[in-house]
């Protein structure tokens, strides 16, 4: 033990850091880095560094460790795998006591674990893959404020996915017509209509203008539909004051849901979603800024470890990706994204990326959002890969239709249930899915001419984070 | 006008062998389906009346079909629809939901509006079948 406590620098695995005959308690949080060291640096102690960085260690040995039970204390990279066919990576598994975080607070969890680890310089990239979140500490999280099932039974849809659209352009309309976008989806057919990210209060459309032009158009859409319809208000603001006040005026105009952006931060979601279940609003979450930090397979968070926080951090709906549009998103990837937002139990599958079980508790799903460059004629494609309790979101697909905005809507919609009919009833819709699409458009005016505007546009463009080809193995 | 509720209600009326076909991929999952009638479209009606119980046990669809029948019958005049429900842990809710049966004639809503300050509206959805007297609203069917 001298050696530990001598005055200096010293390599984290000696620090205890490493440590391969560790079990990992049922309470601890685990984590799996994908580590690429420095060269010279050997896995082991770059896991070790990770482990240190990422709980108390700090460059060099201080006496004052010993005041605490530091092993209790530090974390423990207890396992380090290299990566099949990519010789300069290693995962490495992480646990940690739950001691170290603070219950309930995201920005807790992720101070400590992506805090300052991410710029060390002994490695050239890292990235978070995925966490495993125990039982204990999940239980201290509200979770979403709603979830799938009640916000299904709140607006009355079963046995679908619901639809929406963000209203486009997505600058510049003034609120008068930018509720004429609304207006005209949500009476065509859609479930929702949406602000865009960055539509917050700018010099064009003042929120709470936009907020009474877009009830209007939402309270004419029902009358003529008999259905529950909602305008996706986004609150996101300079303060959580203007935030907080604009989400009151959408719940006193009746709106049934609201909406932030993932820049306000992590503790004004919680906050958010904590107003969102006092108030019976529901809470959608637009991902935006991720790609910043979940795209480069080398570096930065992946997707599946922000779904894990924003499910605890209590949001109804995140965006997590559509397989088919325009944005990033590899099948298999996505497919880990959406089980770990709406199952209550997530088995470990190496080809979905997933690292980890884990296990929610009963705790709500969140309903994924698919937003992106889709449209009518991938309708097929959309229900196999993304399922039924998800939204789908057809913005220049409903606004950019040549019969107009409501015709737009109704060719989606006439598209989804001509798809869910034939799912049910047993076909084969993978395959048959343009046969469906074209006899439901015999009797859809609407839909026919959004299959020949829309019918062969396609992405198909390589993914960047894609599970790897040979299997990882997996901590059961 | 007509009401866009249920899973189905933007393709042409369902017939009786793809109202089958439906029920069956519900009793083929294991959910329990019911019938239910209205003459009171609003969205938030909830609770439409029931039709008996939710059918637990059954494991063909043409005796769901047979109480569709026997309601369109008593209540020919009314909205009908089929509901599946799935009881497993996680759900506990409505897994499928479909309108098998309009009134002839849809009155639909008014859009009632209340002036209030600073530009606001205070909104409220009236269903025009609303409007007959509960005498005539809530006779007795003949129910199963």
């Amino acid at each position: 033990m001298t050696d530990r406590w001598s005055a200096g620098v010293i390599p984290y695995a000696q620090m205890g850091y490493w440590n391969p005959d560790y079990e990992p308690k049922p309470t601890d949080l685990l984590a799996a880095f994908r580590v690429t060291p420095q060269p010279g640096v050997p896995p082991e102690e770059a896991g070790a560094a990770v482990a240190g960085e990422s709980s108390t260690a700090t460059w060099t040995v201080v006496w004052t460790d010993r005041l605490t039970a530091n092993t209790h204390y530090q974390a423990k990279c207890y396992r380090v795998d290299p990566v099949p066919g990519n010789p300069e990576q290693y995962i490495a598994l992480i646990a940690y006591d739950l001691d170290l975080f603070e219950e309930g607070s995201v920005a807790n969890l992720t101070s400590s674990i992506i805090g300052n680890v991410f710029g060390f310089k002994a490695l050239r990239a890292l990235r978070l893959e995925d966490l495993r979140i125990p039982p204990h500490y999940t239980k201290t999280f509200q979770g979403p404020a709603h979830g799938i099932v009640m916000e299904r039974e709140y607006l009355d849809k079963y046995g679908r996915p619901l639809l929406g659209a963000t209203v486009k352009p997505k600058l510049g309309l003034s609120a008068r017509n930018y509720g004429r976008v609304v207006y005209e989806a949500l009476r065509g057919g859609l479930d929702f209509t949406k602000d865009d990210e960055n539509i917050n209060s700018q010099p064009f459309m003042r929120w709470r203008d936009r907020w009474l032009y877009c009830m209007e158009a939402v309270n004419k859409a029902q009358a003529e539909t008999g259905e529950v319809k909602g305008h996706y208000l986004n609150c996101t603001a300079g303060t959580m004051e203007q935030m907080y006040e604009r989400a009151e005026l959408a719940r006193e105009l009746g709106s049934v849901i609201v909406m932030i952006d993932l820049t306000v931060g992590y503790t004004a979601i919680q906050s958010m979603a904590t107003w969102a279940r006092r108030n019976g609003v529901i809470l959608h979450l637009h991902r935006a800024g991720h790609s910043t930090y979940t795209r480069q397979k080398n570096h930065g968070v992946s997707f599946r470890v922000i779904a894990k926080w924003m499910r605890l951090a209590g949001v109804d709906h995140l965006h997590a990706g559509t397989v088919v549009g325009k944005l990033e998103g590899d099948p298999h990837s996505v497919a880990g994204f959406y089980d770990t937002l709406r199952l209550d139990h997530v088995e470990p599958d190496p080809a979905k990326g997933l690292y980890f079980e884990q296990d929610w508790l009963s705790m709500p799903g969140v309903m994924p959002v698919a937003s992106g460059g889709i449209h009518a004629g991938q309708m097929h494609q959309l229900l196999h890969h993304l399922g039924e309790d998800c939204i789908l979101q057809f913005g220049g697909g409903t606004i950019g239709h040549p019969m107009g905005i409501a015709a737009g809507a109704t060719a989606n919609r006439v598209a989804l249930e001509a798809m869910i009919k034939a799912r049910n009833e047993g076909r084969d819709y993978l395959v048959e899915g343009p046969d469906i699409l074209k006899a439901a458009a015999r009797r859809s005016r609407e839909l026919d001419m959004a299959l020949s505007t829309w019918g062969d546009v396609t992405f198909t463009y390589e993914s960047t984070d894609v599970p790897d080809v040979v299997e990882t193995p997996v901590v059961v | 006008m007509r009401i866009t509720q249920g899973t189905f209600s933007m393709l042409p009326d369902l017939t009786d062998e793809e109202i089958c076909a439906q029920v069956q991929y519900c009793l083929d999952r294991g959910w329990a389906v019911s019938v239910e009638h209205t003459d009171d479209p609003h969205p938030r009606n909830t609770y439409w009346d029931m039709w008996g119980l939710p059918m637990f046990d059954l494991g063909a669809a043409a005796g769901v079909l047979a109480e569709v029948a026997a309601c369109r019958e008593a209540f020919s005049d009314r909205y009908v629809r089929v509901n599946a429900y799935d009881a497993s842990l996680g759900r506990q809710t409505v897994a499928l939901s479909f309108l098998v049966q309009r009134p002839t004639e849809e009155p639909g809503f008014r859009l009632e509006r209340a002036e209030g300050p600073d530009r606001r509206q205070g909104y409220g959805l009236h269903a025009y079948a609303a409007d007959r007297p509960v005498g005539e609203r809530y006779r007795t069917g003949r129910h199963p």
